[in-house]
């Protein structure tokens, strides 16, 4: 007999109410800022008590502050977590994710279609400090499998590639993730919880660069990183960070501590302590003003590219449209299955003509903006090969399916008219 | 700091200690967690008082958290259990905090010889604690539908709508994932074992002991009244209603930190 269980609040009330009450101190309704460093302590005992970690609590806006709060607590909601941190940027939020799960000799083995920002972290920044990664392509699972290597600690990938709209298999990575037993960080960014829960579909870690669709307006940088709180690291065995007393902390023991959110202890207690990567109060309220509509602008946006893709698959100008919604996309049945309510609003294509065709159309475009950002409510363009990929030699371009002639959208939320007449002039730009 | 355990009925059982090394010369606290928990439900309340001139034993029971052995039948059962453990440890009366199915636990232990213990504190309790014939069959029948039970009716209604008392925590998630990792059985084995349990009312109006009930306001899973009434059956114990759910640890850790102290310290 199925038992339907206890009613929860639906992902749309989560996204205008989960982790906040009204302000204890005033009733305020809207999530007050709380833009201060530190907060005085009642009395010398609860001081030391917070300090010792024997009382939950806020001390200093580094480490925890009630605004910010509030947007941990719903993304942990929105995403099924026990918990999150809310960070600086995303950059600062992978960062925290794996210098807390590993040091000096450990590796990664991650998708080769990474935002460039990430790959230039693994690829030239982590290695300095011992940290190696093993780049495989995302479509590849047997070559995910064979780059795993006995001092691997973490697999990681992004759920649709950036620029070329791969969609991971999320729930063949985490099964090898478990075989491993090692955890699987999935970077969200571009499906967001609206659109599909990474967690559900086997995850460990989530993270989002906030900047993009969580804020939606293009106004701040933040980050986040959520803890399923299912991950065994005793039973792993290979994660001593959180298992073996830790003397930055009177030998404290993570995993001992907090069974279901040790990994998270630890990335505060150490990663935002003396990294410091935090996220600023008033950066977290604007953030949670995107996010109370963040079901709703996720619907339009994958609507709208939708449409957008439609149309340029059936222009002369256009070479290959990526985009998942399209049954010529390689993971068209998984982005069905993964995300039924749309995959992405990110799409690129390739320009007949190449490197000056793009030059053409970008310029000829009025209403998409020339920018390196995505996940804006205003529609954005940009030419990743000679911007955000520019790092990049051409094996490691090609491995990210980026080509001199790629164009990369990401699709805003105005009228799709607009939005096709703007992308028409430009393709005649394009060809002549 | 090494890992505390104690070999108890032949198996090892761990226990958390609080942060500081556990001190057999302390007044010692034995902190029990209800059904498909382990000891981190008490994180909040029990390194607290192991800073503060207690030693502390927050117990993974059997087949639970670190601690191997089979999962025990009735609550009786569970109570031998934890006389066996107060006597593995070698403690000398020793204060018990139960929460919910560990509130019958320390309750029928001492209720068995109330001269081994100092002090009772039940957090979350009722005694009769009748259990829901849907629960019982969703632990059964389909244990994934159970333990979202456990973790959604083991918190305020709609407890994701509130600011957390631990920052950045999701305290429905969280305890979920607690609750997953719990031996298969474990819940259904638990609820069972409160369900039948009957506390001899004749002992319990003759219980000669400081005793404090901790009862939720909003409590879904064991209803205030049965906390309030279950206090005034007991001579001179005192009540405590915080403002919060069954899983007070997390859902109030300041508030039920304070009246334990009060009561324990």
């Amino acid at each position: 007999m199925a038992h339907s269980g206890p009613k929860t609040p639906h992902p749309d009330t989560l996204a205008v109410h989960a982790g906040q009450s009204p302000d204890p101190a005033t009733g305020a309704r809207a999530v007050p800022i709380y833009q201060t460093a530190s907060f005085v302590f009642p009395d010398t005992d609860t001081a030391a008590a917070l300090f010792n970690m024997e009382t939950p609590g806020h001390v200093y806006s580094r480490l925890s502050n009630p605004t910010v709060a509030v947007f941990e607590e719903r993304m942990a909601a929105l995403e099924g977590g026990a918990g999150a941190i809310a960070t600086a940027s995303g950059q600062a939020a992978l960062h925290l994710a794996i210098v807390t799960l590993m040091g000096q000799g450990g590796h990664l083995v991650a998708s080769s279609s990474l935002y460039g920002g990430s790959h230039n972290l693994l690829a030239y920044t982590m290695p300095r400090f011992g940290i190696t990664t093993t780049f495989v392509p995302s479509r590849d699972p047997k070559a995910w499998r064979a780059a795993v290597r006995p001092e691997t600690r973490l697999l990681f990938g992004e759920t649709v590639g950036n620029p070329s709209v791969d969609v991971l298999d999320l729930p063949t990575i985490a099964a090898l993730a478990r075989e491993h037993r090692i955890p699987f960080l999935v970077d969200a960014t571009v499906t967001t919880p609206a659109l599909g829960r990474s967690l559900d579909e086997g995850a460990d870690l989530v993270m989002h660069s906030a900047t993009k669709y969580l804020s939606g307006h293009g106004i701040v940088i933040g980050g986040v990183l959520i803890d399923g709180g299912r991950f065994d690291w005793v039973g792993s065995g290979k994660f001593p960070t959180l298992t073996e007393p830790y003397e930055g902390f009177h030998g404290m023991v993570f995993a001992e501590e907090s069974t279901a959110t040790a990994f998270l202890l630890r990335a505060r207690r150490e990663g935002l302590r003396d990294f410091g990567a935090c996220m600023a109060p008033m950066t977290a309220f604007h953030i949670l003003q995107g996010l109370e509509t963040l079901p709703l602008r996720m619907a339009r946006h994958v609507e709208n590219a939708a449409k957008v893709a439609a149309f340029l698959a059936s222009q002369p100008a256009v070479e290959r449209v990526h985009h998942p919604d399209l049954a010529s996309h390689p993971e068209h049945a998984l982005a069905r299955r993964l995300y039924p309510r749309g995959c992405s609003a990110i799409l690129s294509f390739e320009l007949k003509g190449a490197r000056d065709a793009g030059r053409r159309f970008i310029e000829a475009l009025t209403l998409f903006s020339h920018l390196a950002n995505i996940g804006d409510a205003k529609s954005l363009v940009i030419h990743p090969a000679t911007t955000t990929h520019f790092r990049m030699d051409d094996a490691a371009l090609a491995a990210a399916g980026i080509t001199s002639g790629t164009v990369r959208l990401s699709i805003g939320l105005e009228h799709p008219d607009d939005l096709l007449e703007d992308l028409a002039r430009g393709l005649r730009a394009a060809m002549k | 700091m090494k890992m505390t355990q104690f070999i108890v009925q032949g198996y090892p059982a761990y226990a958390y200690t609080g942060g500081r090394p556990f001190d057999p010369g302390l007044p010692t606290v034995v902190f029990v967690h209800g059904a498909a928990f382990d000891h981190s439900v008490w994180q909040w309340q029990s390194r607290y008082l192991a800073h503060h001139g207690r030693s502390v034993l927050a117990v993974d029971l059997p087949a639970h958290g670190r601690s191997p052995g089979a999962l025990r039948e009735s609550i009786e059962q569970w109570a031998e259990w934890l006389a066996a453990f107060i006597d593995a440890a070698g403690l000398a009366k020793p204060a018990l905090v139960g929460h919910s199915m560990g509130s019958l636990i320390v309750l029928a232990t001492a209720l068995a010889d109330p001269r081994r213990i100092s002090r009772l504190a039940l957090v979350g309790t009722a005694a009769p604690m009748p259990v829901n014939d849907a629960f019982i069959e969703a632990a059964r029948d389909d244990p994934a539908a159970g333990l979202r039970m456990e973790a959604v009716w083991g918190h305020a209604r709609n407890v994701q709508l509130a600011s957390s008392a631990v920052p950045g925590s999701s305290l429905l998630d969280a305890t979920g994932r607690l609750n997953q990792r719990a031996k298969s059985g474990a819940l259904l084995a638990a609820l069972k074992a409160c369900s039948a349990y009957s506390a001899p009312l004749e002992k319990v109006r003759a219980l000669e002991l400081p005793v404090l009930v901790v009862a939720g306001k909003r409590d879904q899973m064991t209803q205030f009244k049965a906390g309030k009434g279950l206090a005034a059956e007991i001579p001179g114990a005192k009540f405590a209603a915080l403002d919060a759910g069954h899983s007070m640890m997390s859902e109030a850790p300041r508030e039920l930190l304070r009246v334990l102290r009060e009561f324990l310290l």
